[in-house]
């Protein structure tokens, strides 16, 4: 059995594919190396790629919850990508609907609306760099 | 067809086992694709709790028929300390654990026919039907 | 003790039998353009083959083990000709035309005629009723194949524009068929990359609990993928049904006009639409 999920870092972000059929400390390695990836490589962004998985169950839905709260915290958007439309049908019938995690039909889609989104933020911040109440601020 | 597998529910990893001889099963019962993923996505809830909450036991797996309907049948048994308010677990939300309460609730909706018996100190016998 | 007077009566005229029930058949009448007379002559002689060696067995229970090559033969017979269209009394003359032959035969070759002919009758009844039953059961296994297919021929799902699907449901739902359609249009959703897929119900009477439901999760089955639902076409009915049910429709985007929902789409898209000429 696989003991690790490879992360892959791509200019600002981190690519990772799940390939296999997770079992529950598989997922949880992964929100762990994936959490500290991003500390590590300053990632702006997360696409995590599950049109190979052929189910999400409460746990793996969990994780991924997990996974997308603490980028968040972390300041890095995260992105789920290729849900097969069984395991969607699935899990909206077993309660689970994910809210808050942005989703897109594939890959290229995803890394589209990384760098849309991801760009957004950095604009933001440079207006607020010319800012001299919030430089003056960020000196102190 | 009608052959009934043992599985042991010990450790983690065996979760992974039975979801993929659940699959097995429900391929050649020719089970559509969102039909197969509802029982297997069941399987997993229902093995996860019967290892972390009854201390693990064992699953037993059939491909049969039903109603003239070809069928899964999975029966799932622990030998844990078992579910004291059986009404009040199978609610949205209910956990004694720190899972999302979806496990036996969700469950139930992802299958055709759902049973649950279970008496404190006995343990925890679930099973599921999922047909054509 | 008749068993046996049977069992001999049929082994020893097995030939001449066969020959008479096939010429039986043939005075029936074969169907000529669903099957040729050597398919004919070739099932009745494997099934007076093993009907024999079973009776030969036993005749009071057709439960029995012995039986069983029998019920294969006659459930795989009346598969066979349920699926090519042969009527029912087209597959039941099958086994029933033997009934007259082994009658003529028990009369002209036995002591104890009535006796035999007790058991042929009761024997032959069971498996025609046989045989009947695996051609109902047949029968109803293609029509729900059927239904299944019109089923999803009935709702084609349409790429209206490059990422725009649209689906236009028509007639009632059923918590079935609707079930069945949005299956196809999230796997249309897939196959096409669509991110926007129009719900158009403006040809659906009405819209029950479980549909409204099937509706929303699909909505949210869509939601999960990476697409985006619009609901075009709620009429005033449906609407207020919608209302009076308690059915969350949450943050579902609804639009009253299909023309409305792909104009939203195509804004969506980026897509803007230029008059040629000014008016």
């Amino acid at each position: 059995m696989v003991d690790r999920i490879p992360i892959l870092k791509m200019g600002r972000y981190l690519l990772l594919s799940i390939q296999v059929d997770m079992h529950d400390q598989l997922a949880l390695d992964l929100q762990e190396d994936l959490t500290q990836q991003i500390v590590k490589h300053r990632a702006k962004g997360v696409l995590i790629d599950i049109s190979s998985l052929e189910i999400v169950d409460s746990f793996i839905g969990r994780m991924l919850a997990h996974i997308a709260n603490v980028s968040q915290i972390l300041d890095a958007k995260v992105i789920v990508v290729g849900m097969q439309p069984a395991v969607a049908i699935t899990l909206v019938e077993l309660g689970l609907s994910l809210e808050g995690i942005a989703t897109a039909l594939n890959v290229e889609k995803g890394m589209r609306w990384l760098e849309r989104n991801v760009d957004e933020d950095l604009s933001l911040e440079c207006e607020r760099g010319d800012d001299p109440d919030l430089s003056a601020e960020a000196g102190d | 067809m009608g052959t009934t597998q043992t599985f042991p529910l010990k450790q983690e990893t065996d979760i992974v086992v039975i979801r993929q001889q659940v699959r097995k099963v429900a391929e050649q019962a020719r089970l559509g694709l969102v039909s197969q993923t509802k029982i297997v996505t069941a399987a997993s809830e229902i093995a996860r709790n019967a290892l972390i909450y009854g201390g693990g036991g064992e699953a037993r797996l059939t491909g049969t028929q039903r109603d003239g309907r070809s069928a899964v049948h999975l029966v799932i048994i622990d030998h844990g300390a078992g579910i004291e308010d059986l009404d009040k677990a199978m609610v949205d939300g209910y956990t004694s654990g720190n899972g999302l309460g979806l496990g036996l609730s969700g469950a139930r909706r992802l299958v055709d026919d759902f049973s649950i018996r279970s008496a404190p100190g006995e343990g925890t016998t679930v099973e599921l039907w999922k047909w054509r | 003790m008749s068993s046996s007077v049977l069992t001999d009566l049929l082994q020893k005229h097995e030939a001449a039998i066969l020959q008479d029930w096939v010429a039986a058949q043939r005075q029936a009448g074969i169907r000529a353009d669903l099957i040729d007379e050597q398919t004919v002559q070739a099932n009745s002689r494997d099934l007076l083959r093993v009907f024999i060696t079973a009776a030969s067995q036993g005749t009071a229970d057709l439960d029995a083990e012995y039986w069983k090559p029998v019920k294969a033969l006659l459930q795989r017979l009346s598969q066979t000709q349920s699926r090519q269209g042969f009527s029912p009394s087209e597959t039941a003359t099958f086994v029933f035309s033997l009934k007259e032959v082994l009658f003529s035969y028990a009369q002209r070759h036995t002591d104890q005629p009535l006796v035999c002919i007790g058991e042929i009758s009761r024997l032959i009844d069971k498996l025609g009723l046989y045989s009947f039953e695996s051609f109902v059961s047949t029968r109803e296994t293609v029509i729900r194949e059927q239904q299944e297919s019109m089923l999803e021929l009935s709702t084609p799902v349409v790429e209206l524009w490059q990422g725009i699907l649209a689906i236009p449901l028509i007639g009632s739902l059923d918590s079935n068929r609707t079930q069945i359609v949005m299956e196809a249009l999230l796997q249309k959703i897939v196959e096409t990359e669509s991110d926007i897929a129009i719900i158009d119900i403006t040809g659906v009477p009405t819209v029950d609990t479980m549909v409204a439901q099937h509706l929303l999760k699909t909505v949210t089955a869509a939601k999960l993928m990476g697409a985006k639902c619009i609901i075009s076409g709620i009429r005033p009915q449906i609407a207020a049904t919608i209302v009076h049910l308690g059915v969350e429709l949450g943050d579902v985007v609804t639009k009253s006009s299909l023309a409305d929902a792909f104009r939203l789409a195509l804004r969506e898209q980026d897509v803007r639409l230029v008059a040629n000429k000014p008016r």
